[in-house]
């Protein structure tokens, strides 16, 4: 048994406050998530022949629906990276890893996901990437645990 | 809305149509020194507030009267016995709760007390529950009982008479505790300087 606590002592505890949203997705994100729990990646073609990804339901341009979903990657090149040395409890990652904006291969605009790379120099403008997929998938980002770079299984 | 196009790859699978999206808060809460006193108490099995200079006795306490500012340092265990002064049926499942709909939320007034704490109200039909039923408290095993009011499972009813002239808290002294139930206004707090005393139709009190 523990001992009685100190009468003056203020007590303290942990709180959690959660709302649990659901959004419907509609039928372009509703593909793109989809493609997630299959193990496939797509993005949607714009009015001037751009590869938009994630998919967007109208066209940034000229504002018209757009609806033509298109299969990219899986492999993509890295545009751009910032290195995460301690990542926080709502990181997908425990060890450090880098946020990289990666154009997947047939896209013409990059997506943000976490890389795991052995340090920051091993993850850079140019790297060369592949999704490591979650073991289960049901539809949400996190279906994709993290990109790596090609080669390093 | 357009009719999308899908690679070969999506076209005969089943579409995901909606996605999580949770907002947690993580919090360290700290209760302050007059909350932390009640829960020891409560951890004792006792229910303990603290009465203001004015004679109104607060559960839980604060520490200090919300009406005039002053601290309210000396404290009186009240009774777990009260009256039900406003209670809320919940007929719908929300995520987190345990509770088997319906079932029935309430402010209760402990004897002794001035201002009613939240609970749930249990051991009765829930279309049975009314404003002035007096309930008690049914406390969690020995074993069991924490520094949280969940220690107390819930109130159930006593079996005696209802109280014809339940006290709405706030009722008669404007705090805006409790002054919309029964749709009374606080009109006298909005207009009066608790310090002073100033201003109001019910002047220094």
């Amino acid at each position: 048994m523990s001992p009685p606590p100190d009468p003056d002592e203020v007590l303290s505890a942990p709180l959690t406050i959660e709302y649990p949203f659901t959004r419907t997705t509609g039928p372009v994100v509703g593909a793109f998530l989809t493609g997630l729990r299959e193990g496939v990646l797509v993005g949607i073609r714009a009015g001037d022949g751009r590869v938009i990804v994630p998919p967007v339901e109208f066209d940034p341009a000229t504002g018209e629906d757009l609806t033509e979903i298109v299969e990219v990657g899986p492999a993509g090149t890295v545009v751009t990276a910032a290195w995460v040395a301690t990542p926080h409890a709502k990181h997908p990652l425990g060890d450090p890893f880098a946020w990289a904006l990666i154009t997947l291969d047939g896209a013409d605009t990059p997506l943000l996901h976490a890389v795991a790379a052995e340090g920051p120099g091993a993850v850079g403008p140019g790297t060369r990437v592949v999704p490591r997929w979650a073991a289960e998938r049901e539809g949400h980002i996190s279906d994709i645990a993290c990109f790596v770079p090609e080669g390093s299984a | 809305m357009a009719e999308v196009t899908l690679p070969p790859s999506l076209r005969d699978v089943e579409p995901v149509r909606s996605v999580r999206t949770p907002a947690r808060l993580d919090y360290q809460f700290t209760a302050g020194d007059a909350t932390s006193r009640f829960l020891r108490n409560v951890a004792r099995k006792r229910i303990v507030g603290q009465r203001a200079p004015g004679g109104r006795v607060y559960v839980p306490p604060r520490g200090a009267d919300p009406e005039l500012g002053q601290p309210t340092p000396e404290e009186v265990e009240v009774a777990q016995v009260g009256t039900v002064t406003s209670f809320c049926v919940v007929n719908l499942q929300f995520y987190g709760s345990v509770m088997e709909i319906p079932y029935v939320s309430a402010l209760i007034l402990l004897d002794g007390a001035d201002l009613s704490i939240m609970h749930l109200i249990q051991e009765v039909p829930a279309d049975e529950v009314r404003i002035g039923m007096r309930v008690e408290a049914v406390w969690r095993a020995d074993a069991e009982v924490e520094p949280t009011l969940e220690s107390i499972t819930w109130f159930r009813p006593t079996g005696e008479p209802d109280d014809a002239d339940v006290r709405i808290p706030g009722e008669d002294h404007g705090t805006g505790l409790g002054s919309w139930v029964g749709g009374v206004a606080p009109t006298a707090a909005l207009v009066r300087n608790p310090r002073t005393g100033q201003g109001g139709p019910g002047g220094a009190t």
